[in-house]
């Protein structure tokens, strides 16, 4: 075995956890491990430890990447780029910043204020739930590097013809008045750089604040991962998602719209309809689905922006993903 | 003395509301604590990052649930 295949199997997918796990079940409580039961109390049991580990280890790396660029100095960074420049830049900036979509919407408020270009801002609104170094590390864990790759690309070319499409078109006509009123009067205090230990001690602080929001939903995702994974029989699953039914990749989209949860939960579902045989591309585009829409953003987005925009912002989002799902459909039966 | 808390409305700004009023109580100090949701007058206040605290008009600390004694110092140097 390669030695980067070794990594891979021990430190992301953690394979001697499963075989842990499984062991455990069989011969401290003596459940066979050819049933129901082993397959989804191993299943419960070894992803959610597995998902915990991942994200504390992975939140706390991120989040000492991100404590050097702040909001303040991501706009900084944005404001004298012109053109496709600020799309490309934007959408890789927005791959550094916080996880949750409640959190970019006071940043995009502040980009526009600050005077940057609809298009840059919205291509880093649109990167930002979608590519994340974390959910790339994850996704390697599941689908293997080429994929995980190939993911964060595409996530980057959507982000970018979506803020430029939505420049071409000059909607910023379509946002809330408010947004281009200068602030009132309070004074923003200096920002003095953070020494290390202050990175340190934000980035633990980020782990604990991200668990403790997200951990409701990791479990839920285990428990219908667990479920896929040792109930619902194979044949029904590829009855709805198989990768010969036309309608997998809209349907997964779709489903996954206006679902809340962040990519740690979903991930469980994913390698579960993984092993029960569904496309590559299906599985992505419900899990993109997941983290770039959801009902909780969408009324946060509405506040600042009018129908029409909104409107253009979640179609194209919606059409960019399926055409994902298909493209990766085709993609992963090469791989 | 006028103490704004700035937030959407989340767990994290509750925390921090709770955090500035146990500040206070220890202080034995008097303030107006408003909590403010309304999303035009966050934008307007300049808050990129929730929660935020806004002392006497000018943004002390944003996107951090602060502990009440770092609030306490903070309403100390504002006095």
């Amino acid at each position: 075995m390669n030695p980067f295949a070794w990594l891979n199997d021990t430190f992301l997918k953690m394979t001697w956890l499963e075989n842990l796990v499984g062991w455990f079940f069989e011969t401290i409580f003596g459940i066979a491990n050819d049933t129901p039961l082993h397959a989804i109390l191993t299943f419960f049991v070894y992803d959610g430890i597995k998902i915990f580990i991942l994200l504390i280890v992975l939140i706390f790396i991120v989040s000492y990447i991100q404590s050097y660029f702040s909001p303040e100095r991501t706009r900084q960074i944005l404001k004298p780029l012109k053109g496709i420049w600020g799309n490309v830049v934007g959408a890789l900036l927005g791959t550094l910043t916080p996880f949750c979509s409640c959190s970019s919407i006071p940043i995009f408020i502040g980009f526009t204020k600050a005077g940057l270009p609809i298009g840059i801002t919205f291509s880093f609104l649109i990167s930002s739930p979608l590519v994340d170094l974390a959910s790339v590390i994850l996704l390697a864990s599941i689908f293997g590097w080429p994929i995980a790759l190939i993911y964060v690309v595409v996530g980057l070319l959507i982000a970018i013809i979506g803020g430029t499409l939505i420049q071409m078109l000059k909607m910023e006509k379509y946002l809330a008045g408010f947004l281009f009123k200068p602030s009132s009067s309070t004074q923003v205090i200096e920002e003095t750089p953070l020494t290390k230990k202050e990175r340190m001690v934000y980035a633990v602080d980020q782990v604990k604040d991200i668990i403790h929001r997200v951990y409701p939903y990791i479990f839920i995702g285990v428990a219908i991962g667990a479920l896929i994974h040792g109930v619902i029989p194979q044949a029904w699953i590829e009855g709805l998602l198989g990768q010969d039914k036309w309608y997998a990749v809209p349907l997964a989209t779709l489903v996954g719209v206006p679902m809340y949860a962040d990519i740690f939960g979903t991930l469980p579902i994913a390698e579960s309809l993984l092993t029960k045989g569904v496309g590559i591309g299906t599985i992505l585009s419900f899990m993109m689905a997941v983290t770039a829409l959801s009902l909780p953003a969408m009324i946060m987005l509405k506040k600042v922006m009018k129908n029409e925009l909104l409107l253009f912002f979640i179609g194209y989002l919606v059409v960019s993903i399926v055409l994902m799902g298909y493209v990766f459909n085709i993609i992963g039966t090469f791989i | 003395m006028v103490i704004q808390i700035l937030g959407s409305g989340c767990n994290n700004c509750k925390m921090l509301l709770k955090h500035t009023e146990i500040a206070l109580a220890r202080l034995n100090q008097q303030a107006d604590v408003q909590y403010i949701t309304d999303l035009e007058k966050i934008s307007d206040s300049g808050i990129m990052r929730t929660p935020g605290l806004i002392i006497n008009q000018k943004i002390v600390s944003q996107g951090k649930v602060l502990a009440p004694i770092q609030i306490e110092t903070l309403i100390k140097q504002a006095l």
